[in-house]
């Protein structure tokens, strides 16, 4: 079912939560609100299902205007960020709430119900636990049940508060991995909402970057990382390094290979993998020097310090293969040189 | 030689951490004596002397009229009073917990006040209201509606004193629960109706008995507040707190401790049961 978001702003109190979102999400797409915490990010995710009301705006599910509809008739199904499963209800109970409280003309009969549920509980591979209650559950359980328990209901949209907040590191890797195959599975249009960029970038197939209740930039993960729009965007996806032409950084830029005649912009960002680092021999005057280094896995992130000029103590990070940094066998302290490949300008 | 001194740590730690055996002692001896003192001593005395004069005069003064109406008026107000502060309660607690509106904080200072008021000032309140002299009074003599030294004032002298009762034990508890479970159930197709029966009342309902096992043990216990509104009329208006009162005025001693034996009685079930719940909640 495909959303789309008119005009939607919402105020509490004093602060603006969202001022004049606008949004268009097709059918069948792996979504994710993306922004840091404050940025209006959950409550336009509330006002999606029905549990918060917009001061202003319209809400369109499928070209219907459920603006004033009570989210108990939008078809959603909502996950909470600390998963709300009912704690006095077993996990099947829990499973089969959403089918037992229908109406008695819609609803199945208890055979139908239960070979329903466990076909869920089977779907997120947790059926064996049908008869434990909510606290006897891990997290990662628990995400999974309250999952099964909003798609019980065969909802239309699928809404996710923060859906890997409250997990582990390894298992958040690895639900995500399972909720985008999932999600290819059902086919179910999907929105999670995170502060998280590296989640957003691995699940969703889309990403909405929302801050101080705005829509800074919507595009699929590649498009945002490649191609940021602002300033905020580029600093929010991935890591960056900021120069300002109006500093000394102009010079210093110019001396790492750059040229300025095509500067569309103030400031320069650059990636860490977009800088070349070349050993320098003692010899050379160079103001760049490597001060430390991390193990990344697969790549290495040099923390390189650049002296003499103004911007003494300030620290660039480049990034590259664990084997090309074998090869250049560099140690603390040792002199670099820097090329920068590619930038991107902003005011 | 490093297992000499990990003992020696040991003890220290354990020196450290704990209090002197006199302390120990004394402070359980102090707690002890207390509750013998003030509790059980009373408490076996009113026994005692309910039984001072032998069975039989306990049971006849059980049995007669005065004692007879006095128990069965109070029944009554705990019939009327503590249905209507449950339901009250469960309102005010849920208003205060899941709304945002103007004056939460009032309200939520309000629903103490008959705790913070003397019970008399209470009574005297209703007198003030509904009695000959007061703001109704000549409207409810012209329609003949006897509110003061009758029933009707007894109960709602009982309902303001114990309205804080279920409030009091509710509000803190779905503050700390907070709305996501039912917000679930509303998203999943439940009707107001079902969430609040199959999702907040069974998550309630432990706190919900307690507060309405106080309020039930006040509203039989409550002296103040209905003395001032009862009028004291034997076979009337008297509560067993009140025929208790009366009786030991009258110097009729049996009579007095054995209504008073009765309100005893219903203490030590209250606290019975208020254990089982406590522990029933904290195995949950």
């Amino acid at each position: 079912m495909s959303i789309l978001l008119s005009n939607i702003s919402k105020n509490f109190g004093q602060f603006s939560a969202l001022d004049h979102v606008n949004l268009e999400i097709p059918e069948g797409e792996l979504v994710a609100l993306l922004g840091p915490s404050g940025c209006g990010k959950t409550t336009l995710l509330r006002i999606i299902a029905g549990l918060e009301r917009a001061d202003e705006g319209r809400v369109l599910l499928n070209g219907e205007d459920v603006t004033d509809e009570h989210v108990r008739n939008r078809g959603i199904g909502f996950v909470f960020q600390h998963y709300a499963l009912f704690r006095h209800m077993t996990v099947f109970d829990n499973v089969a709430f959403g089918l037992r409280v229908k109406p008695r003309k819609l609803r199945p009969s208890e055979d139908q119900i239960k070979e329903k549920v466990h076909a869920l509980l089977n779907l997120v591979q947790l059926d064996w636990l049908n008869h434990r209650f909510p606290d006897q559950l891990s997290g990662g359980q628990r995400q999974r049940i309250a999952l099964a328990r909003a798609l019980a209901v065969e909802p239309s949209v699928l809404l996710l508060d923060e859906p890997f907040g409250a997990l582990d590191a390894s298992v958040r890797k690895d639900l995500r991995l399972w909720l985008r195959h999932l999600h290819h599975e059902l086919n179910v249009t999907t929105i999670f909402v995170t502060h998280d960029q590296e989640e957003a970038m691995e699940v969703a197939s889309q990403i909405v970057v929302l801050n101080h209740g705005k829509i800074e930039q919507k595009g699929s993960p590649s498009e945002i990382y490649d191609h940021p729009s602002n300033d905020f965007v580029s600093r929010f996806i991935g890591q960056t390094n900021v120069f300002h032409l109006e500093k000394d950084d102009g010079v210093w830029l110019k001396s790492a290979g750059m040229s300025l005649d095509d500067a569309r912009g103030i400031t320069a960002h650059v990636r860490p993998h977009n800088i070349a680092v070349v050993k320098q021999s003692d010899s050379v005057s160079s103001p760049v020097f490597l001060k430390d280094w991390q193990h990344l896995g697969a790549t290495i992130r040099l923390e390189l310090g650049r002296d003499g000029l103004n911007g003494s103590g300030k620290i660039i990070y480049a990034e590259m293969p664990n084997e090309q940094f074998k090869q250049l066998e560099l140690a603390k302290g040792d002199k670099v040189a820097l090329f920068i490949k590619h930038a991107h300008w902003f005011n | 030689m490093s297992a000499v001194i990990q003992t020696k740590n040991n003890t220290k730690q354990q020196a450290a951490l704990h209090d002197p055996t006199w302390v120990r002692t004394g402070l359980i001896a102090i707690a002890l004596g207390f509750i013998v003192l003030f509790l059980c001593l009373p408490l076996g005395l009113v026994l005692f002397e309910a039984f001072s004069k032998g069975w039989t005069a306990y049971w006849s003064a059980l049995t007669q009229p005065d004692t007879q109406a006095a128990l069965k008026l109070t029944l009554l107000t705990a019939l009327v009073t503590v249905p209507l502060n449950t339901v009250f309660g469960i309102a005010a607690a849920w208003a205060i917990t899941r709304f945002e509106f103007k004056g939460k904080s009032l309200l939520t200072t309000l629903i103490d006040l008959p705790f913070s008021v003397s019970p008399v000032i209470s009574g005297v309140i209703f007198v003030l209201l509904f009695g000959a002299q007061g703001v109704f009074g000549e409207w409810l003599m012209a329609h003949d509606v006897k509110i003061i030294f009758a029933t009707p004032g007894i109960i709602l002298a009982t309902l303001f004193v114990t309205f804080p009762f279920v409030a009091r034990q509710l509000i803190p508890l779905m503050q700390e629960m907070g709305n996501e479970e039912e917000e679930a159930a509303l998203s999943l197709g439940a009707s107001g109706w079902k969430t609040f029966f199959q999702i907040t009342l069974p998550n309630i309902k432990w706190a919900l008995l307690y507060g309405v096992l106080l309020c039930n043990a006040r509203a039989m216990g409550e002296f103040g507040a209905v003395s001032v509104v009862s009028g004291h009329i034997r076979g009337m208006t008297n509560t067993l707190p009140l025929h208790v009162e009366v009786s030991y005025n009258d110097y009729d001693v049996v009579g007095a401790f054995a209504g008073a034996s009765i309100l005893a009685g219903l203490a030590i079930v209250t606290l019975v049961l208020k254990s089982l719940l406590e522990w029933k909640q904290s195995d949950r």
